[in-house]
Formats: C-alpha cells, sequence, structure tokens
C-alpha cells in the first residue's frame, strides 16, 4: 500500500453505508485521521474560498497555478535540505508571491516569458524529488505524488493542527481588510485618490494569498490548487453579483465541496483530491446552467414588457 | 544507465545507440523535437501559449485512460488533445483573451483533468514511477507500438502545418487584412489548433504534460527573439528544439536524473541568455528623452 500513486498512507477500513446519517456521520468520525482530514480541511476551505474569491475578482487565477508549481519544488528544496514539507512550501509561496507582488502589473502579456520560467521551476522540482528519491531510496516517491495531488487523510495531529490555525488566521486576515480590498479590486484609481494604500494592500493580499496555496496544496496538492480555489469562487460569481453574499457562499460552497468529497472518498476508497475537483467542477457547470437559464428568463421577460427583475 | 561517458565522444555515441530502449527514445526525440519546434514556432507567433498549456494538462487524463484501457498511451493523449481542441476551437478567441470568467472556466476544468487523471491511474493501480512519466517525461518505457504511432502522427501533422504554413503566417500576423482577402481565418485557426493537438500528444511521452512548454514554446520563443524573419525562425525554432532534446538525452542516459530537468534548463536557459543578450545590444534610448540620431537613420 506504501507505494501507491495517492501517496495515502492509511489503509482505510471500508466501511459499509448505511442510509442512517447519523450512524454514518458517528461511525466516519470516530476514526482520528478522519477527524483531522475533516476540520484541517473545513478551515482550508474557508480560507481558500474567501481568498479565492478576490483571486477571481482580481483576475490573478494563473497567480495561483503559478504558486502551485512553485510549492511543489519548494516543498521538496526544502525536504531535500533536511527541513519539514511544510517550511519549503510555505516558505517559497511566500517569497515568490510578493516578487509577484512588486514585479507584477507588468506581468500581462508576457505569458512566453512567464510560462518557460515557470516549466524551468517544475524541472528544477523533478530534480530535487529525484535527488531526494534516490538519497533515501524505498517509499520516497509517494511524497511527490502527495505534494502534487494531496494527502489530506495523511495529516498527522500537529500538521492538521497548523492546517486549522493558518487556515483560520488567514480568513480573519482576509475579513479585516475585506473593506478596502474591495474598492482596491473594482477601482484601484479611486481607491488610490481616496487614499487607500493600495500598493500595501496588494502585497498583504498576495501573502495571503501564498498562504492559503500553501494550504490548499497539503489538501488537495500542488496541482489542483485550482479547483478548491479557483471554482467556489467562480460558482459564486455566477450566483450573485453582490459581493459579500457572492464572498460568504464561495467559503461555504468551499467548505461544502471538501467535507462531500472527503465522505465520497471514505466510502469508495477513491482518491479524496479526485472528488473534491469533480465536485466543484459539477458544481461550476450546474451554475452556469443556472445562471443562463435566468439570463433567459429575465430576457423573455423584458420581451414580454413585463418589469424585469431588478437585482 | 550507469555507463559513464569519456572522452571519447564516438565511443560515447556508441553506448547511447547501444540499448533498444534508447533508440526509441531518440526516434521518438528527434520526431517530436522536429514538430514541436515547427508547431510553437507559431504558437509564439499566433500568442496561443495559454491554449498550449491547457492542451497539454487535459492531455494527462487521456495518457492515464489510455494505459487504464491497455491502449497505447499515445493513442489516449491524441484523443483528449484533439476533443479539448475541437472545444477551445468552437469557444473562439475569448478563451485566450484571459477575461476573468473565462480564466476561471479554464482553472476549473484544467483542476477537474487532472483530477481524472490521479483517479485513472488510481484505477490502473499503477506506480508513482508511472504517474512521474507522464508529468514530468521519462527516456524509459517507449515501447516500439508508440514509436510507429508517433511517427504516423508527426507526419500527419508536419503534413498538414506545411499545407496551411503560408496562409497561417498571414492570418497569424495580420488577421484583419488576412480575411479580407479572403483566407479562411477561422478554419485555418481550428486547423491549427488540431495539429497543436498532435504535436502536444507526441510531446508528452518524453517532457511529460507539465514541462510541455520546455520544448513548445521556448524554442520558438528564442527563434523570434533573434530573427522576424518567418522560415529562418521557423528553421532556428526546429534547430534549437532538437539541441535541447538530444542534449537533454544523451545528459539524461548518463546521470540518474530526469529528463525533464535537463530540458527544461536548456530551454530556460537559452531564452533568457538570448534575452539578455539582445537588451545589452540594443541601444537604450536616453534618459532625457532624446535619442541620439545616427546617420542613416530613416526615423
Amino acid at each position: 500500500m506504501d507505494a501507491h500513486p495517492t501517496g495515502r498512507q492509511h489503509v482505510i477500513p471500508m466501511a459499509a453505508f448505511s442510509l442512517n446519517p447519523a450512524t454514518d456521520l458517528q461511525a466516519m468520525l470516530a476514526l482520528d485521521f478522519m477527524r483531522n482530514a475533516f476540520v484541517a480541511g473545513g478551515c482550508i476551505a474557508l480560507a481558500s474560498g474567501l481568498v479565492g474569491y478576490f483571486v477571481v475578482l482580481r483576475n490573478q487565477v494563473f497567480t495561483t497555478d503559478a504558486l502551485g508549481h512553485v510549492a511543489f519544488t519548494g516543498g521538496l528544496g526544502g525536504l531535500l535540505v533536511g527541513l519539514d514539507l511544510l517550511i519549503g512550501v510555505f516558505g517559497s509561496c511566500i517569497a515568490v508571491a510578493l516578487a509577484i507582488g512588486t514585479l507584477g502589473g507588468r506581468g500581462r502579456g508576457r505569458d512566453v516569458a512567464i510560462g518557460t520560467v515557470f516549466a524551468w521551476v517544475l524541472g528544477v522540482g523533478v530534480l530535487f524529488l529525484s535527488l531526494y528519491t534516490s538519497s533515501l531510496s524505498g517509499s520516497a516517491g509517494v511524497v511527490g505524488i502527495s505534494v502534487l495531488f494531496g494527502s489530506i487523510f495523511g495529516l498527522q495531529p500537529t500538521q492538521a493542527l497548523v492546517a486549522s490555525v493558518a487556515g483560520l488566521a488567514t480568513s480573519a486576515a482576509l475579513l479585516a481588510i475585506a473593506r478596502p480590498l474591495l474598492f482596491v479590486s473594482l477601482d484601484p484609481d479611486v481607491a488610490v485618490s481616496r487614499g487607500v494604500p493600495v500598493r500595501a494592500m496588494t502585497a498583504v493580499f498576495m501573502i495571503l494569498v501564498a498562504v492559503t496555496v500553501a494550504e490548499a496544496v497539503q489538501a488537495v496538492g500542488a496541482l489542483l490548487v485550482f479547483g478548491l480555489m479557483v471554482t467556489p469562487a467562480a460558482i459564486a460569481q455566477n450566483l450573485t453579483s453582490r459581493p459579500y453574499l457572492a464572498l460568504a457562499l464561495s467559503a461555504m460552497l468551499a467548505a461544502a465541496v471538501v467535507w462531500l468529497g472527503l465522505t465520497l472518498a471514505f466510502y469508495i476508497s477513491y482518491p479524496a483530491s479526485f472528488f473534491i475537483t469533480a465536485l466543484a467542477f459539477g458544481g461550476y457547470l450546474l451554475s452556469l446552467l443556472l445562471s443562463r437559464l435566468r439570463r433567459a428568463l429575465t430576457w423573455t421577460a423584458s420581451r414580454t414588457c413585463l418589469p424585469t427583475p431588478r437585482r | 544507465m550507469t555507463d559513464q561517458p569519456t572522452w571519447n565522444l564516438l565511443y560515447d555515441l556508441q553506448l547511447l545507440v547501444h540499448f533498444h530502449f534508447m533508440q526509441n527514445a531518440l526516434v521518438v526525440g528527434t520526431l517530436v523535437a522536429v514538430l514541436a519546434g515547427a508547431a510553437g514556432y507559431f504558437v509564439v507567433l499566433r500568442g496561443q501559449s495559454f491554449a498550449a498549456h491547457m492542451l497539454s494538462q487535459v492531455g494527462f487524463p487521456g495518457a492515464a485512460a489510455g494505459v487504464l484501457l491497455h491502449v497505447s498511451p499515445v493513442l489516449g493523449l491524441i484523443t483528449f488533445c484533439v476533443i479539448a481542441a475541437l472545444g477551445i476551437g468552437s469557444f473562439g478567441s475569448r478563451l485566450e483573451a484571459g477575461h476573468r470568467a473565462e480564466s476561471a472556466a479554464v482553472g476549473s476544468i484544467l483542476a477537474f483533468s487532472l483530477g481524472l487523471g490521479l483517479l485513472f491511474f488510481r484505477l490502473y493501480a499503477g506506480t508513482a514511477q508511472g504517474v512521474y512519466a507522464f508529468l514530468f517525461g521519462t527516456i524509459l518505457g517507449i515501447s516500439d507500438r508508440d514509436v510507429a504511432v508517433s511517427l504516423v502522427t508527426t507526419l500527419v501533422a508536419l503534413a498538414a502545418l506545411a499545407v496551411i504554413a503560408r496562409p497561417l503566417i498571414f492570418a497569424s500576423v495580420d488577421p484583419d487584412v488576412a480575411e479580407a482577402r479572403g483566407v479562411q481565418v477561422r478554419a485555418l485557426s481550428v486547423g491549427f489548433l488540431l495539429v497543436l493537438a498532435l504535436a502536444i500528444a507526441v510531446t508528452v511521452q518524453i517532457v511529460g504534460t507539465l514541462l510541455v512548454f520546455a520544448l513548445l514554446v521556448a524554442p520558438g520563443a528564442s527563434a523570434l527573439q533573434l530573427t522576424a524573419r518567418p522560415m529562418p525562425g521557423l528553421a532556428l525554432s526546429i534547430a534549437f528544439s532538437l539541441c535541447f532534446t538530444w542534449f537533454g538525452l544523451a545528459i539524461a542516459y548518463f546521470t540518474i536524473y530526469p529528463i525533464g530537468f535537463f530540458i527544461t534548463t536548456f530551454a530556460f536557459a537559452s531564452y533568457a541568455l538570448i534575452r539578455v543578450a539582445k537588451a545589452l545590444l540594443t541601444p537604450r534610448p536616453s534618459r532625457r528623452g532624446w535619442t541620439p540620431i545616427r546617420l542613416g537613420d530613416s526615423t
């Protein structure tokens, strides 16, 4: 089992599904690692949903992709020099996010340069992986897979604690700056003239993004960060254009997707990351359908000279 | 792969082509480099590097499905990439413009497709090494069937590219004028996306889903830095791509380290060197707001 591509170290007992939600929940939460996964996953999802809303609003989706790549290389680099994986992931994410924040803004239209750089970053990550695997020998190859695709069931109690505290702290920090950040994101020029410290705000936001990506890497992995940070926010924006409602919706959707994904993975025993991304994607398709439907309805309403519902 | 390189280059070359797996890797590598260099030139010219990124990531579950169904992973890659290319083509250019809603949609699709790939590998109960091979490329395990499929694919794609090359350059450089002249810009765009899908499908075998940029974008970008003339640029792009692949294969053979690292490093280093050299060599406009006018300068 230990050389498994999902990197899951635990052998999950195949619990039978009993149609009685109360006993099912009890059976699931009786297990230590499931409790850890639920608590840590919930906190990570909260932060991802909140920060992800602003990521989508500010059109910085591909920053999270780039940070995910950096997290892979940073985490393995950290392991290679004998540090903890998490120190590498957090350190590299924050450093690169600050670099993007200070250099960025000019980044658009230079996707060739950016793409080449980040392909190289991943290439270096592969080198680290092979150096680390050959220095340890044995089942260390799984480490790479669990960084790439997440290993939420493999969280140790201390890791789960760190993840929960970091997730809650990030959420609190984001909510504290939510109002001015919204202003800066929607209309930077007016925000500057009103005396909002835009540069400082951007830097703080980039740090929050970095911490959240580093968190999400533990839950769904470096490659699937999108699924947790972008998709719930995109669903929320499809459903409503009111900012605070969308913010709350995004956080709730992220938590719902993670918890449902964990539950499914517990009973069906396929990778949790797959269920989380698949649920999020299904929700996204559904939200697209809903918004199309609503647009079609308002269109017919306006065509038949009925008063259009005002939002 | 524990052979030591000597200073006798001829002997080294003999070592390199001694094993069957290495012969396969060299053949496929060469095919891939030619196709990726040629297609990559147009990718950079048309500013479609993002489409290349999307297609390659969608290829991952395709490869995994190919393994799962016991057909060649290349066939799975081709199927998924072609479907994705048709999807991108039907959405038109909105996807590449980087709008907020579209980039969120693309991000969601990419995460889902990678998750799907993971599920397929899990169903197959493959090893970690198998996943790495498709994500980051490998020089091992390219079967004779893969070589045959790659050969046919490359020939078809290159032939198609040769047919559409001239109007494609026209349409890429100035779409409006090309359309006014009666060039089928939209059909060309979809046709090129299909060629790109085939190119990506074979490239993934060598450098993996995540590192396709190194062979598909970096050579074209380097070539476009050096010359603006299409045919020399195209040739240069293919030459770069061949160099990266051959040196990458050779070094990966003599060391125990993954080929993806070497190819991306060459790609990054050459692109960065060319950019830096160009920045140093071109005279900069002065800070004071005037530029020294040289004799013979028409401006």
